[in-house]
């Protein structure tokens, strides 16, 4: 009987470390590290929020003015808001169940569940305020999960970006400016 | 083993075989009541019997439910804009509250078969579980300090998953609107275009162009009722060209020839009215046909009904009759022959009734008068490849609970918006059919006067 404990712990040891071999010959073979993944799925999506406000609602809404932006887009029959068209995003992406998520977040969140929650994303969000142009790196435990959690800057890109948040009725600041950080977006990848 | 064992064991095996029988008996009939765990709730009590269009796949879990939650009511939500979709809980960040409460999941909030725990829109937790995620509310509305949890969805302020008529900016750009409209109407029927709007609608054998008597096709073998011809000829399809065999030639199951139908299913009225019997088959007359169920009667209704409507089968034809189709009758008596409830018992005496009686006597303007179909069965306009057109949300469950969702397609097209938010909060109201003034006033359109004040005050700094 001791035989067969032995022989059965000896082989469960076994298949571990051959497990955990076939594991390191795969990340040396291609894959990326979180952070690589999180910095590349953020250029992608701040060239698109880049190019929608700058080249959609910059000019057809404040240049151009042949078309309201508003956040009551389908009641106005108007363009969908550049933080909503981000939202929508990430909405989807979760829908489809892709296993990373992001969110866009803010210090002075016109909508209240957009301020930050974990002590991870109050930390970033302060960081990245703080030191303009760095981008903030961390990781937490989340509902028994363990993330590599990035935050970028959210820069304010164009005049609407500003003005809009400046004097919408729920917005706790006033006095943005364009180039300033006014949020941040936060991408979780599982570990 | 001794005999009094030998026999307790026949017993036991007599027992379990009787039972397993009746068991299987009862999962293949149409009555599976010994397999239901609790009381049905109301929307889904008739459809109890069809445990497989909930339970989809007998080991599947929360997500097979899921599915089959989504599967009759997606549409729904993604129409009303859902406040509360799966997608702002699946995100890590929102862990914590999903841990309180999983609302990425329908059943958390409406467990079926719990009738002891179920309250009003089959919601089966405490009315105040807006708490777990909105706590803080009153930080940033200091209009809510003190205002107690239960009341956000129950006060005629907040919706969980539809606010399309309840959005702050919405009632900031309705207010101080007069309690009558001076347009008071609803949009046109765009009646008799079936035609243009359905490519594959058989023009050549039925080209539009009105009928007579002379052209009726009914085989020769089919007698012609004078009644049934009359209908017919009174009727918009006979003016469309829809001929007799359009509806009642149809093909046989087993051979796949066209032979005579008499009494046609509401499968061939879908292939012109399309959207109609999808409405109809959602709703309440329909769901039991949806599911391969025998046809809902009023005797099933848990509503009151009129008794001597108990056994009528619903179909189509029940509120359009099988061969007039006149809209006008099915707008009210077809709705009256079988409600006997004190909201339908009240409508001949409301306001609401002598706009309507106006119109269909030609004392108003068509679409002023308000039926019980301009209400229940609202207009609704929809794209389609070939234009837009108006026809009438065939659901008349999609606007009842919580009626809020009444407000934009039906209360507004004639009142204001605060006057319609009050009377729909006002039960008696709803009992007497509308027939006077709200008692009730709901305060959500005074906490948005108060800040746009509060706004211009601080502006005006």
């Amino acid at each position: 009987m001791k035989h067969k404990i032995l022989l059965l712990i000896s082989s469960m040891i076994g298949s571990a470390v051959l497990l955990s071999a076939c594991g390191g010959s795969e990340t040396k073979s291609g894959g990326v590290s979180p952070q690589v993944m999180a910095d590349s799925l953020f250029s992608v999506m701040e060239a698109d929020r880049t190019v929608y406000t700058k080249l959609i609602i910059g000019r057809l809404a404040k240049e151009e003015k042949v078309i309201k932006a508003s956040e009551h887009w389908k009641d106005e029959k108007a363009l969908v808001l550049p933080a909503q068209m981000f939202r929508y995003g990430a909405e989807r992406v979760a829908e489809k169940g892709a296993p990373f998520s992001y969110s866009l977040l803010s210090l002075w969140p016109v909508n209240k569940q957009n301020k930050p929650k974990t002590e991870i994303e109050k930390k970033g969000l302060n960081f990245i305020a703080e030191n303009p142009g760095k981008n903030f790196y961390a990781e937490e435990e989340l509902g028994g999960t363990r993330y590599f959690t990035a935050v970028y800057p959210d820069v304010g890109v164009a005049s609407a970006c500003v003005s809009c948040h400046n004097k919408h009725k729920d917005s706790p600041r006033t006095d943005f400016k364009i180039g300033e950080v006014m949020g941040g977006v936060v991408i979780r990848i599982p570990l | 083993m001794s005999n009094k064992n030998r026999i307790y064991w026949v017993y036991w095996i007599v027992l379990t075989v009787g039972m397993t029988g009746y068991l299987i008996m009862q999962l293949t009939g149409e009555d599976k009541t010994v397999y239901l765990p609790g009381k049905t709730s109301h929307g889904h009590y008739q459809i109890e019997m069809a445990c497989s269009a909930c339970h989809t796949d007998p080991l599947g879990g929360g997500e097979v439910l899921q599915d089959a939650c989504m599967g009759c009511h997606g549409e729904e939500l993604e129409r009303a804009d859902d406040s509360h979709p799966k997608s702002k809980f699946t995100n890590p960040r929102n862990a914590d509250r999903v841990a309180k409460l999983d609302a990425r999941k329908c059943i958390t909030c409406h467990t079926e078969h719990r009738e002891e725990i179920t309250l009003e829109m089959g919601v089966s937790l405490p009315n105040d579980f807006c708490f777990k995620c909105h706590e803080d509310v009153a930080e940033n509305r200091p209009s809510h300090v003190g205002m107690e949890f239960n009341t956000c969805a129950s006060a005629g302020c907040h919706n969980f998953h539809d606010n399309r008529g309840l959005y702050e900016d919405f009632l900031a750009k309705h207010l101080d609107e007069p309690a009558y409209l001076k347009k008071a109407s609803v949009k046109p029927l765009s009646a008799g275009k079936a035609y243009e709007l359905i490519n594959s609608y058989p023009v050549a054998a039925y080209p539009i162009k009105s009928l007579t008597i002379n052209d009726a096709d009914t085989p020769a073998d089919v007698r012609n009722d004078p009644k049934v011809m009359q209908d017919w000829l009174a009727s918009s399809h006979s003016k469309a060209g829809v001929n007799c065999t359009a509806c009642h030639m149809q093909s046989s199951a087993e051979t796949k020839e066209k032979i005579w139908k008499e009494k046609p299913g509401y499968q061939v009225c879908e292939s012109c009215h399309e959207s109609q019997v999808k409405g109809f088959l959602a709703s309440r007359h329909g769901m039991r046909l949806a599911q391969d169920l025998s046809a809902m009667t009023p005797g099933q209704a848990r509503l009151d009904m009129k008794k001597n409507a108990h056994d009528r089968e619903l179909s189509c034809t029940s509120c359009h009759g099988s061969h007039q189709f006149d809209k006008k009758h099915a707008a009210v008596d077809g709705c009256l022959a079988c409600h006997d409830d004190k909201h339908s018992n009240q409508y001949k005496q409301s306001k609401h009734f002598t706009l309507w009686h106006k119109e269909v006597t030609g004392q108003a303007e068509a679409n002023t008068g308000v039926s019980c179909a301009t209400c229940h069965l609202p207009r609704k306009q929809s794209r389609h490849e070939n234009g837009t057109f108006v026809s009438s949300e065939h659901n008349q469950n999609d606007n009842l609970r919580p009626n809020e969702k009444m407000l934009r397609s039906v209360c507004m097209q004639c009142h204001g918006l605060e006057f319609s938010i009050d009377s729909l909060a006002d039960r008696k109201l709803i009992e007497k059919n509308f027939s006077s003034k709200p008692d009730v006033h709901i305060k959500s359109l005074d906490l948005v006067r108060q800040r746009k004040d509060l706004k211009k005050d601080i502006e005006g700094m």
